[in-house]
């Protein structure tokens, strides 16, 4: 039984690198200039005034994908939440409010308030340039922690209300179903991008419903990131095991 | 010169990641995580994918390390307790 096993998975690994060497093979050189699938996703993008070509790809021509890794990253912090809670053995203690070094107070209150605004602004400028809504979300979400960096526990959970995160998250879901679903009563497939005007090429209103997608999942990793970390921190600082269990 | 720039970033990549896995200590290997990370980043900002290298940057040198160092902390605290209870 074990042979057979490994038989079958030499089997399935040989042809797997098989298929991958041929793959490969018959890759456009590296750095080159022309590449097929490129230079269409290019055009597709132009054609609805998106000037980032990568948001419209991800918001547009394959929006379907990212619902798909959206549902990823909702169902993963879901399983960590469910995972992590406080279970019957355990109890919250309140950690010590903790001494920081004045130079990290300092550096990380002078950081916070740029990070926040640039993860913002990376959300708000997807449709432009590099970025969109998952990098800026991560972004805005890890600068709320350097607050635990620079105060303590206490601070951060005084501006994190994790019901409000919680909310936001499963909101911003469906928010990227209900647009999908628009498109569908407005007569054309789920996600398609026919519904709103596509705007003056490379300005903040262009791309039809680029900028509304990337919205949506903006909030959805910038919120499912504070959750995340919540209960982390969580598990890391507060919550104990009884003694003599 | 761009060639150069790539063997270069490529190069200092291998070492950062070849250096997270002969560390053994779960936190140092965090720290060198976050700038193996940092580095990877670079790589795909050089190989001109700007959005690809600010997810990693984002990921990649501040979530995980980030995630890791609580997990740490939190098995660290445990074993303490479990022996102060003896």
């Amino acid at each position: 039984m074990n042979r057979l096993r490994l038989w079958l998975l030499a089997v399935g690994g040989a042809g797997l690198a098989a298929l991958l060497v041929a793959a490969c093979l018959d890759l456009p050189g590296f750095g080159g200039r022309h590449h097929p699938y490129g230079d269409r996703a290019v055009q597709a993008s132009l054609a609805r005034h998106t000037a980032n070509t990568i948001s419209s790809v991800n918001f547009d021509q394959r929006a379907y994908d990212t619902l798909g890794e959206m549902s990823i990253l909702f169902a993963a912090v879901l399983g960590c939440v469910v995972l992590l809670r406080q279970a019957r053995d355990e109890h919250r203690a309140p950690p010590e409010p903790a001494e920081v070094a004045r130079p990290v107070r300092r550096y990380a209150l002078l950081v916070l308030p740029v990070a926040l605004v640039t993860g913002l602004y990376v959300v708000a400028h997807g449709q432009l340039s590099p970025g969109g809504g998952f990098q800026g979300g991560v972004v805005a979400a890890t600068a709320l922690h350097l607050l635990y960096l620079g105060a303590d526990y206490g601070a951060l959970e005084r501006v994190r209300p994790l019901g409000v995160y919680e909310t936001s998250d499963a909101v911003a879901v469906c928010a990227y179903l209900v647009l999908g679903l628009a498109s569908v009563l407005a007569g054309t497939a789920f996600l398609a991008n026919t519904l709103l005007p596509y705007g003056t090429f490379n300005t903040l209103s262009s791309g039809g419903a680029v900028p509304l997608l990337n919205a949506a999942v903006g909030m959805e990793v910038a919120s499912a990131v504070v959750v995340l970390l919540a209960h982390f921190l969580d598990q890391a600082v507060e919550i104990e095991e009884e003694h003599g269990s | 010169m761009a060639d150069a720039l790539i063997v270069v970033v490529l190069l200092l990549v291998a070492a950062s990641a070849t250096a997270a896995v002969a560390q053994r200590d779960p936190a140092r290997q965090a720290l060198v995580l976050s700038f193996l990370g940092t580095l990877l980043a670079a790589l795909f900002t050089v190989l001109q994918a700007p959005d690809v290298g600010l997810s990693q940057l984002a990921v990649g040198s501040a979530l995980t390390p980030l995630l890791i160092m609580l997990c740490v902390r939190k098995i660290r605290r445990r074993g303490r307790s479990k022996e102060d209870a003896r």
